[in-house]
């Protein structure tokens, strides 16, 4: 990575009002949305947005038409293109036209796209942001952090210096006070601006009418006071029904500042009236600027659902830490990177897509129902293609390919006795980290692999048989894992066969954006595991789990690669993971944990992949229940640890704070245990508190089980 | 509904009010104006736009409060303190009123005073915005006001304040005698 990139990532994380602001929103986000939900049907809502959105997408050449001849018809002025230096000259000219000094203009991200500002600033006319937070990172000089909450990164001393050199007078830090002399200062500026720019919330087809947003109340200013009204509009807010408003205003506020509506809506459908009698010049721009590419191409039609609430931030375990500027100048965040690869250049999301953990956060609480952290897979897969992988990842996936020669590696690695962290190769495989003892240690590798110890397990013969799927972590760190489910499995009258020509589950190499090499890994596992007939194959790590049961067939679709897609079919269908399948085998009297046990409380935590994409979070925690322990729940306890495969490797910066707050919130349910099901999150939760001290054990729960077996 | 809109809209900082007869309205405006030191001087005005409840009462009382003017013009909206207007709807699930402000002079009454009084029957509450979309048709309206609350910000440092760039207090008044301005 760019040391420029990696800088602006050190300056963030050790920015201490930055990381504060956000991480304090992040926490009370959270609550307050969950309450502006309360009675809301979520899910059914939020698949109507996308089925509305995705209608929109998918027609905007006819929309944009219609659109236009209906505000026609009401006396606006449309214009649209899809040239951004179109949009500028288009301003200009009516600006000159009309003899326009001074503009005033509400917050509208689609100017900021183009850098309208600046443009018009050199073309001698004066341009004034009114939001609040745009004008004071317009008075800094700086670029907005936050969709939303543009200034989120300053505190009020930064702000009030700011203003004090503005109206030449030693302000004091006072909320209120400096939320009046914006007022005041502004005042003026609305009243002689000769022209007002806004963007657009959304655009309605069927009646040519812009829908304005705002709290502060200056869109109503900027629309009222100056006799030119220009809206810049994205043709990705276009609505098919006037109806569709409804739809759109029930999640937007909700999910962008926990309101259940912004304190001013307004609908604009032609002129009305200025302050002198006259009619409001009206302009609408529609602008493309590489939408309807983007709506032509499968994958990343969907991106133009997105309503821009920016939850998708304020939920990301990343960005509370890093904020907007490490993302670029514009669109931040997880959607930011989507929409920066297509509205800028797909080269310029190269550093920034990395950022995404993948842990999925954004994809549960998006209104428009985008699967943001798929998208980005997909920028990786493609800046993959068009640029190839780095030198030292092709050697690695190399190796990866060849399951003889990587698991020998492992192996000479464990003669060593090392922690993976040592010996030429290992410290640069993808899974097992290298120099990063930062903040976390690391296991060593077992001295004997679970497929080793295997052939040692005497098993009882059963009728059913499960194969199971063990993943590099199990295979080679945690052999134990291994051997307790074959000790549950065998308790509920289950042969465990162990294939051994199984291979690392393609992980990855695909979230490396290494897609040729993860289908390599993908059709040597499922030869390997549909070798032989069994009645599942079970998995104790989620990320493997959702590689065998999702991804395997995703990676082919991707690639077009049809060959193997229905034997993936077959393997995804008998895939299960360890806690789903245990559940089962105890509902139905097959398995019986010892009874009336007291084994004081544990904590729990969410892997990513079990919770959010498997959508397993009962299970678990019913099982260790039932086994006799008092669950307590940790804060956030379904946040991301910060391990993400190889992004601990390659953003230790990032995932190191993203640790410490998960240990924290372990250490304050005060239990003496916290379980999981992931390996990998053991590797990094364990890693973490073997660092930091504290005596809290990190178990995963097929150990805390096999412990709890009536005999 | 009346209930759910009153809980709602003082969930977001409004003061509602609501009285039986367009007397008692007209009583609680004027008492308010006094008590909140409307006068004479710029400032301290207060501009009432158009509105189908003016029609309905005798005047006079209204005449004799120094600095309540019945002519909107922008000049006098930017130093007038108060304004009130009549609203056309209100939804209760938000607390929110809806207005067609075609004509300028309501939102300027609305948007650059620091306390905005808005009349509305009691008889205009409607449940929610996709009911109020089968009332209120961009036919009938080039401008569809929205109000929920009080002018608010969180751009510094997360904290909510009141007051930026519109009125900083927001006072709604229900009448049950009066009609539905619909
Ligand atoms: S998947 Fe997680 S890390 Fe990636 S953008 Fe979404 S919330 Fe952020
Ligand atoms: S991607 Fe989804 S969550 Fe993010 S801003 Fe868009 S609509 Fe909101």
């Amino acid at each position: 990575m760019e040391t420029e990139f990696k800088e602006s990532i050190n300056k963030a994380v050790n920015n201490a009002n930055l990381t504060g602001a956000l991480g304090k929103f992040s926490e009370a986000y959270k609550v307050n949305r969950a309450k502006a939900y309360e009675g809301i049907d979520f899910e059914e809502l939020r698949g109507r947005i996308a089925e509305l959105k995705s209608y929109a997408a998918g027609h905007l050449e006819q929309l944009s038409e219609e659109f236009a001849k209906n505000a026609e018809a009401r006396g606006a002025k449309v214009y649209r293109t899809s040239e951004p230096a179109q949009v500028r000259e288009y301003i200009l000219k009516v600006a000159r036209e009309n003899g326009v000094k001074t503009v005033v203009k509400s917050k509208s991200m689609a100017t900021e796209e183009i850098h309208l500002n600046q443009y018009l600033e050199e073309a001698g006319i004066k341009v004034g942001e009114t939001d609040l937070g745009e004008w004071i990172i317009q008075l800094a000089g700086q670029t907005p952090s936050h969709m939303v909450m543009p200034a989120i990164h300053m505190t009020k001393e930064e702000v009030s210096d700011l203003f004090s050199k503005e109206v030449n007078e030693r302000l004091s830090s006072d909320i209120p006070r400096l939320v009046k002399v914006a007022r005041e200062q502004l005042r003026p500026a609305f009243l002689e601006a000769d022209m007002g720019i806004s963007g657009g919330n959304i655009a309605v087809a069927e009646t040519g009418s812009i829908v304005l947003m705002t709290n502060e109340g200056n869109a109503r200013l900027v629309t009222s006071l100056p006799k030119i009204h220009i809206a810049l509009v994205g043709i990705e807010k276009l609505v098919a029904k006037y109806s569709d408003v409804a739809t759109i205003l029930k999640a937007l506020p909700r999910s962008a500042t926990a309101q259940l509506l912004t304190s001013y809506v307004s609908i604009i459908s032609g002129p009305s009236p200025n302050t002198d009698g006259s009619l409001k010049d009206l302009h609408i721009i529609l602008m493309d600027n590489r939408r309807s590419e983007m709506a032509a191409d499968p994958k990343f039609k969907q991106a133009l659902q997105c309503i821009r609430c920016a939850s998708c931030l304020n939920v990301c375990p990343v960005f509370r830490l890093v904020g907007g500027h490490v993302f670029g100048k514009i669109y931040t965040g997880g959607i930011g990177t989507i929409l920066t690869a297509w509205f800028d250049e797909l080269k310029k999301s190269d550093e920034i897509q990395g950022l995404c953990i993948q842990c999925g956060a954004c994809k549960d609480v998006c209104p428009a129902k985008i699967d943001i952290p798929e998208l980005i897979m997909e920028i990786r897969r493609r800046l993959v293609k068009d640029q190839g992988l780095p030198m030292i990842q092709k050697a690695i996936y190399a190796v990866v390919n060849n399951r003889k020669l990587f698991h020998g590696m492992l192996r000479a690695a464990s003669l060593a006795g090392k922690p993976f962290t040592s010996g030429g190769f290992v410290r640069h495989l993808p899974l097992f980290l290298a120099d990063l003892t930062d903040g976390r240690s690391l296991p060593a590798i077992a001295a004997e692999p679970f497929r080793d110890r295997f052939k040692k397990i005497k098993q009882p013969k059963c009728r059913e048989k499960a194969a199971f799927y063990a993943g590099c972590l199990i295979d080679f760190a945690y052999p134990e894992m291994g051997e307790s489910l074959v000790k549950i499995l065998n308790k509920a009258g289950i042969e465990v066969i162990f294939p051994e020509d199984q291979t690392c589950c393609g992980a990855p190499a695909r979230y490396n954006g290494a897609y040729e090499v993860a289908a390599g890994n993908a059709v040597d596992n499922i030869k390997a595991l549909l070798a032989e007939d069994v009645r599942y194959v079970v998995s104790a790590c989620p990320t493997c789990t959702v590689a065998l049961d999702h991804e395997f067939i995703s990676t082919f679709e991707s690639l077009g690669q049809t060959e193997w897609i229905p034997q993936a079919k077959e393997l995804a269908a008998k895939t299960i993971d360890f806690s789903t399948l245990v559940k089962k085998l105890v509902d139905e009297g097959r398995l019986t944990l010892k009874e009336g046990q007291q084994l004081g409380t544990i904590t729990y935590h969410d892997s990513c992949h079990l919770k959010r994409t498997l959508k397993v979070s009962e299970q678990p925690r019913e099982l260790l229940g039932k086994a006799g322990y008092q669950i307590k729940e940790m804060f956030e306890c379904d946040t991301c640890c910060g391990m993400g495969g190889s992004y601990s490797m390659k953003l230790p910066e990032i995932s190191g704070p993203i640790l410490q707050r998960k240990l924290r919130n372990i250490r304050e349910t005060g239990a003496a245990t916290v379980a999981m099901d992931c390996p990998g999150c053991v590797m990094q939760i364990r890693g973490g508190f073997d660092q930091s001290g504290g005596d809290v054990k990190v178990r995963h729960t097929v150990e805390l089980l096999a412990e709890q077996l009536k005999d | 509904m009346y209930e759910q809109f009153k809980a709602r809209a003082e969930g977001v900082s409004a003061e509602v009010f609501r009285f039986n007869t367009r007397m008692e309205t007209v009583e609680f405006i004027s008492g308010f104006l006094r008590r909140e030191g409307i006068s004479d001087v710029p400032g301290s005005y207060a501009l009432w736009a158009e509105s189908p409840f003016l029609d309905g009462i005798d005047r006079q009382a209204l005449d004799k409060i120094g600095g309540l003017k019945f002519e909107v013009t922008r000049d006098l909206a930017a130093v007038a303190r108060f304004g009130i207007s009549q609203m056309n709807w209100a939804m209760a699930d938000t607390g929110t009123l809806v207005q067609d402000s075609s004509a300028v002079e309501q939102r300027l009454v609305s948007s650059l005073t620091e306390i905005h009084i808005a009349l509305i029957s009691t008889g205009s509450i409607l449940p929610d915005m996709p009911t109020l979309l089968t009332r209120l048709h961009p036919d009938q309206s080039a401008y569809i006001a929205m109000i929920t609350g009080a002018s608010r910000t969180a751009d510094i440092e997360r904290v909510l304040t009141i007051g930026v760039h519109g009125p900083s207090r927001l006072v709604i008044v229900f009448c049950d005698e009066l009609e539905g301005a619909n």
